[in-house]
């Protein structure tokens, strides 16, 4: 009796916040009563290893049945069999103190779970953790003269591309094996990362992250631009190790890395286990469970859950696979079950044994089969759409691996192609938001193109996976171990298990719409108006230019300087700006702040009083050109009593008729000196990250919460000041800022002028406007200082 | 001498009828016995308008001296005018107020009185911009007051410059501009269009404050207004009448009020005014190049075409003197050039609205508008009775988009954004929204600072249709954008064959039909 043998025994587990990990202790602790568990843990980021396990394990919908068996009495349970100790398996000694190190090395079984299943991690990462972690329990149990038997879980697949039967025998002993040290393999691993390091430092290689930065962010200020392109950069040099392990495992005969590292590993533990008997067992693709602790249980969306809910909403309808090929997938309690059944049976004869877990060879689940199940299955459970529209399952073509990845990567290019040239275009607000889309859908295809390239190897593979050791071991438990254990591969029922546990599970877990119509209730936009507009929020600050009013600076000071113009120097003066345009546009898109400073040095010499009057007249095209929505925002937003707050880099006097609207205004001012402006700013205007820092101040000063606040703008160079509140609202957002804020989940506002409101075309004031009063100077033109001639 | 106006009944040698429809015009073939009413002919103007007025101000009528012998050197006098809400369109130069103030002035100069201040009584319209004051006073007048600040613009939320003269017995504050209270003298110049204008009214609106205008701008009030085209059967004019006497006993006031005849469209567009089967080679070719050339320009440049339109309607009275003497000959001599007789009220009653009413000159008749040109004036475009049973159906021509003027409609926009969208209820909407409008502090500072209407202004429009929407059954736009339509809760239709048909959903079958073909204004005497 297994639950005999166990009972009294210790056993320690790595990876028990994993998948198979987690399904294990939940096994051992449920059907193995009389054992003790020590689980070696890592440290979260700001949790400890006992939180994290009591949250990442014990919390799990896995424990169920445990709970409702234990009622009252889990925690202590849990507390009276269990023990955590931290630790953590890519580092040398499993970073245990002596103590725990003592307590692991004590176990009369240690089962190594522990690994990255990602396919697609960079070879260091992989070789560290799926190499050498093996090799450190192995080196820690020998170092300390244990008597634990270390049961190390592999995969199938370190058998490696190869077409026919995979022995269930040590790699040594198996044909065709490749021979390559794995010492030196981890060496080349750990240059890799410092070569890519290197090479990512290159000053033209930062260059090109800067520029890649700011292509998708804009101008939105050195801060924000610099973490953007550090993170360009990370990403740039794990997509190298990414790829240096995908070409590696290739050369040598591997799918992917995890295959590579773990084939590696199995050698080098038998290479340096001395005396510590190891019995390595050999899952195929876990999913999944079959029975146990309930039918459809699964941990996390892995390998083939993305590939199946991407076909369910008819984005992917080209995997490669060989219909008549085998998809070997294994129900998890089944391997489960395996590793509680060689723990018990303890170490083989010789000190060292394989298992493969697999279903292939004797209950094969066919490819074309698998797709057909699925495809039914979406038939009678459909997905649906954002609309409320059922989406029908595509026709699976079964296309070779090539041929599906070039369809996939003309589709991904073309998309790529057409997002730049939208994203180029000066369009913002609804228009703007066909770049949100086109990146979306990008991003399926580029995803799509990651499954193929990562898991297309596995609906290929034309490896046999021999079982007949575990068929033996099946055969020789005891009736009543069997009834609790099942390691019979043939029970598995594939129409059942697909249609019946697997997708209901997987749908259930990708929270997609399962269910059709319009929903009842205030849809997204309301939902987050709502949240805006909640007596909670504290600040509301706006933007001014394109955000509450389709004007700027520009056109400011066009009225202001044409307004006592007589009409041939208006002519004139029409002409000259239209002519200066583009150059002052390009200046505004590089960089606001010197835009601004020397923009504003035109009003050099105009009178003050003047200039101050004559902006209550202006006040009129900034309503015809206002967002009546926006201006309502404000209202409502002070009408909850939120502080409403106006950050902009326009000038004093042209925003002074708007002052009535806010609590507050932050904007720029210009030196004033014997009553003409000189064209100089008081300080620094109020652009980019300064008005991060601006509204922070704010809020630091009236002791209000930037958490609780609002911040509407429009354009990418607001990322900062729209970073720093809880609240950011995208307005007529340009693209770039299109694409951030519905990736993110920001509330967008549209907001138009009103419908019907005169457009004049060029912003000049209207003629007939004769100057009141013959004290003023007219001003004559000359060069860019038509304001200022007395 | 000019041709009264008649009721036409329509029948199969009856060309089709020609409707306004906004910055347009429709033709349209009426059902064979339906009624056309047509407005007067213009009546002849006054020869020597400025030798009248002179005439006027040396003969008072009521109890009133002579204008000279009321000026005198060091004294304050204020002179308050009607703001360009009348006359529509605006009239080509010299405006009436124009010629009137100019003879004050020369009067005023001659007896040395150096203090005199020109106020534009606009109550709670918007301000006027400079060339829209100039072209309603000439540039001599402008440019010898508002330099020195001495041509103001009355402001009905600058509480320093408001004062309380007093209450009625019915509790009603009547609170007014300082300026013109407190002086010698406060010579009223109107520019009498309708017969709601004019007497107390003037004062009692244009130079009041909000607190004061409640009285009678409610819709109660309205309601009770049977119709405020008829001042002694409108609760409106009980109101203001009641307040205006409380302040001409603590004021000395001179009255001076004109009339108009319904010259009313330049000659490109005579066909306007006259009866269609008139109509000569000339007036069809015409009515032909217009109407196909707005169909092919955007509604923004039509609007601007037409806001060009300065009428060529000339002065046919003026009298001065007392305000209710003053008055009496004034509804006289509009009855002489307004009053159609119209026997018997209708099931259905049909308009066309032009691109113009009061409150949009120079801007845009948005749907709240449209809906107080319709309901408010034209509806209320008589005496006796209304031209429509109760019950009945009123269909409008318009092409009501949802356009609103962001600079001089703001709170309407607002208005029909929020308040519409729970009720319609002019009862409820004052209820529950009016307060909060006109206290708003953003809308008073755009009416202070800007050129905006005040806050509560929407309301007024609304208001002001209170009693059709109580006495017709169903209210049809024909041509209307349906969004903006059954916003305030009438019906769309796209033609007006559609539109007679629903009517009969409402009315029955075979409904009787009456159509006013106005402008040129006229009202209609209802037995």
């Amino acid at each position: 009796m297994i639950a005999e043998v166990l009972a009294g025994k210790r056993i320690a587990i790595t990876g028990s916040t994993g998948f198979l990990g987690t399904a294990l202790v939940e096994r051992l602790l449920r059907s193995v009563p009389g054992c003790e568990l020590v689980l070696i843990v890592r440290a979260g980021r700001r949790t400890t290893p006992l939180a994290r396990a009591k949250r990442e394990i014990f919390g799990n919908d896995a424990f169920r049945t445990l709970r409702a068996q234990l009622g009252d009495g889990f925690d202590a349970e849990i507390a009276r069999r269990v023990q955590v100790v931290a630790g953590d398996v890519s580092v040398d000694g499993l970073g245990l103190d002596a103590e725990a190190a003592a307590l692991v090395a004590s176990c009369d079984t240690v089962i190594h779970s522990a690994a990255i299943v990602s396919f697609d991690s960079p070879i260091d990462v992989a070789a560290e953790v799926n190499l050498l972690g093996p090799v450190r329990v192995a080196e820690l149990l020998r170092d300390a003269g244990s008597a634990a038997h270390l049961v190390a879980v592999s995969t199938a697949y370190v058998a490696g591309t190869r077409r026919g039967r995979a022995a269930e025998a040590a790699l040594g002993d198996t044909p065709f094996s490749t021979e390559v040290d794995w010492r030196s393999e981890i060496a080349a691993a750990r240059r890799a990362r410092a070569d890519a390091d290197a090479a990512s430092r290159d000053p033209e290689q930062l260059a090109i992250f800067g520029k890649e930065a700011r292509k998708e962010l804009g101008a939105a200020g050195p801060p924000l631009l610099a973490a953007k392109t550090e993170k360009r950069r990370e990403k740039w040099v794990a997509d190298r190790l990414v790829e240096a392990g995908r070409s590696r495992a290739k050369s040598l005969g591997w799918p992917d890395a995890y295959a590579y590292t773990k084939a590696l590993a199995e050698r080098a533990v038998l290479e340096v286990r001395g005396h510590v008997p190891v019995t390595v067992v050999r899952p195929s693709i876990i999913e999944s469970a079959w029975a146990e602790p309930h039918p459809g249980w699964i941990r996390g969306f892995r390998m083939a859950e993305p590939v199946l809910i991407s076909y369910g909403r008819g984005l992917l309808s080209e995997f490669p696979g060989i219909p008549e090929g085998v998809v070997d997938v294994i129900p998890v309690d089944i391997v489960v079950a395996t590793i509680i059944t060689v723990a018990a049976k303890g170490p083989e004869p010789d000190g060292h044994g394989v298992y493969q877990v697999a279903t292939g060879n004797r209950n094969p689940l066919y490819y074309r089969n698998l797709v057909n199940l699925v495809r039914e299955y979406f038939l009678d459970n459909p997905l649906y759409d954002s609309d409320g529209q059922p989406i029908v399952a595509p026709d699976w073509s079964f296309s070779g691996r090539g041929k599906a990845l070039r369809k996939l990567q003309r589709g991904v290019k073309a998309l790529g192609q057409a997002e730049s040239l939208v994203a180029s275009l000066p369009i913002r607000g609804k228009r703007a938001e066909i770049t949100a889309r086109l990146e979306e859908r990008r991003d399926q295809g580029e995803r799509a193109l990651d499954y193929v390239r990562l898991y297309g190897a596995y609906a290929e593979t034309e490896a046999l996976f021999d079982d007949t050791r575990l068929r033996s071991l099946w055969d020789a438990m005891a009736p009543e171990d069997q009834a609790v254990f099942n390691l019979d591969t043939n029970v598995v029922d594939w129409r059942h298990y697909v249609q019946v546990i697997h997708l209901p599970s997987v749908v259930r877990q990708a929270r997609v719409r399962t269910t059709g119509g319009v929903r009842e209730g205030p849809n997204r936009y309301e939902r987050g108006k709502r949240s805006i507009l909640s007596p909670d929020r504290h600040i509301a600050a706006f933007d001014l230019e394109n955000t509450l009013i389709a004007s700027n600076v520009v056109e400011s000071y066009s009225f202001l300087a044409s307004r006592r113009l007589p009409d041939d120097e208006r002519a004139r003066f029409t002409l000259d700006m239209l002519r200066q345009g583009p150059g002052l546009l390009a200046l505004d898109r590089r960089d606001r702040g010197d835009f601004l400073r020397h923009f504003y040095r035109r009003y050099e010499g105009a009178p003050a009083d003047r200039v101050r009057a004559d902006a209550w007249e202006l006040f009129s095209l900034l309503l015809t050109k206002s967002f009546p929505a926006g201006i309502r925002r404000v209202r409502e937003h002070r009408a909850l009593g939120h502080r409403t707050l106006l950050i902009t880099g326009a000038l004093d006097f042209v925003v002074e008729p708007l002052r009535p609207l806010f609590d507050d205004v932050v904007c720029a001012r210009l030196v004033e000196r014997g009553g003409l402006l000189t064209g100089e700013m008081v300080d620094a205007p109020p652009t980019g990250e300064a008005r991060a820092i601006v509204i922070a101040d704010y809020a630091a000063a009236e002791g209000l919460s930037l958490a609780e606040s609002v911040v509407y703008a429009d354009s990418a160079s607001d990322l900062p000041m729209l970073e720093a509140v809880g609240h950011p609202v995208a307005v007529n957002a340009e693209p770039k800022l299109a694409a951030i804020a519905r990736k993110r989940g920001w509330h967008i506002e549209q907001w138009t002028k009103a419908p019907g409101a005169p457009v004049p075309i060029l912003p000049l004031a209207p003629r007939g406007h004769r100057a009141t009063g013959d004290d003023l100077p007219r001003p004559g033109l000359s060069g860019r200082h038509q304001l200022g001639r007395a | 001498m000019s041709r009264p106006g008649f009721v036409l009944e329509v029948d199969r040698s009856t060309p089709p009828i020609l409707f306004h429809h906004g910055e347009g015009f429709r033709l349209e073939k009426l059902p064979p016995g339906s009624r056309v009413v047509y407005p007067a002919e213009p009546v002849a103007p006054l020869k020597d308008p400025d030798g009248a007025i002179r005439h006027a101000l040396l003969n008072p009528v009521g109890d009133s001296q002579p204008l000279p012998s009321l000026l005198h050197a060091g004294m304050k006098l204020t002179i308050a005018m009607d703001n360009q809400a009348v006359p529509l369109p605006p009239m080509q130069k010299p405006d009436n107020r124009q010629r009137v103030i100019e003879i004050v002035l020369d009067m005023a100069a001659a007896a040395g009185v150096d203090d005199v201040e020109l106020i534009v009584a606009h109550g709670l319209h918007r301000r006027q911009t400079e060339p829209e004051l100039r072209h309603m006073l000439g540039d001599r007048i402008y440019d010898a007051f508002a330099p020195h600040g001495m041509l103001t613009q009355h402001d009905a939320e600058d509480h320093d410059n408001l004062v309380l003269v007093g209450r009625t017995e019915q509790g009603e504050h009547v609170e007014l501009n300082k300026r013109a209270v407190t002086s010698d003298l406060l010579i009223y110049v109107n520019v009498n269009l309708v017969a709601m204008d004019g007497g107390h009214k003037s004062t009692m609106t244009g130079i009041s404050s909000y607190r004061s205008l409640k009285h009678h701008h409610n819709v109660t009030g309205m309601q009770h207004s049977r119709s405020f085209m008829d001042p002694p059967n409108s609760e409106l004019h009980n109101s203001t009448w009641r307040m205006g006497r409380l302040l001409a006993g603590a004021v000395k006031i001179f009255q001076i009020e004109t009339t108009l005849n319904t010259d009313t469209f330049p000659s490109q567009f005579s066909f306007l005014q006259k009866r269609e089967w008139e109509w000569s080679a000339r007036d069809r070719a015409s009515f032909l190049a217009t109407s196909k050339s707005l169909e092919h320009v955007p509604p923004r440049i039509a609007r601007s075409i037409f806001h060009g339109i300065k009428s060529p309607q000339r002065m046919t009275s003026v009298q001065a003197g007392e305000v209710e003497a003053v008055h009496a000959l004034t509804l006289q001599n509009l009855h002489r050039q307004h009053l159609v007789p119209v026997e018997g009220q209708a099931d259905v009653l049909t308009m066309g609205l032009p691109y113009l009413g009061p409150y949009n000159v120079n801007s845009i008749l948005n749907p709240l508008l449209v809906m107080c040109l319709g309901l408010g004036y034209f509806f209320n475009l008589y005496r006796g009775k209304p031209l429509v049973r109760k019950g009945g159906v009123v269909i409008m021509s318009h092409p009501t988009r949802w356009e609103f003027h962001p600079v001089h409609h703001p709170s309407y926009i607002d208005f029909f954004e929020q308040v519409l969208a729970e009720t319609t209820d002019p009862i409820e909407i004052e209820k529950k929204f009016e307060e909060s409008f006109a206290t708003d502090p953003w809308y008073i500072h755009l009416y202070r600072n800007s050129y905006a209407y005040h806050g509560v202004h929407a309301f007024y429009m609304w208001y002001w249709g209170a009693h059709a929407l109580q006495h017709v059954g169903q209210v049809i736009i024909v041509g209307g954008e349906p969004r903006a339509v059954r916003r305030m809760g009438f019906k769309p239709a796209s033609t007006l064959r559609d539109a007679l048909e629903m009517a009969e959903d409402v009315v029955g079958r075979n409904p009787s039909i009456t159509h006013i073909h106005n402008p040129p204004i006229f009202l209609a005497d209802v037995t």
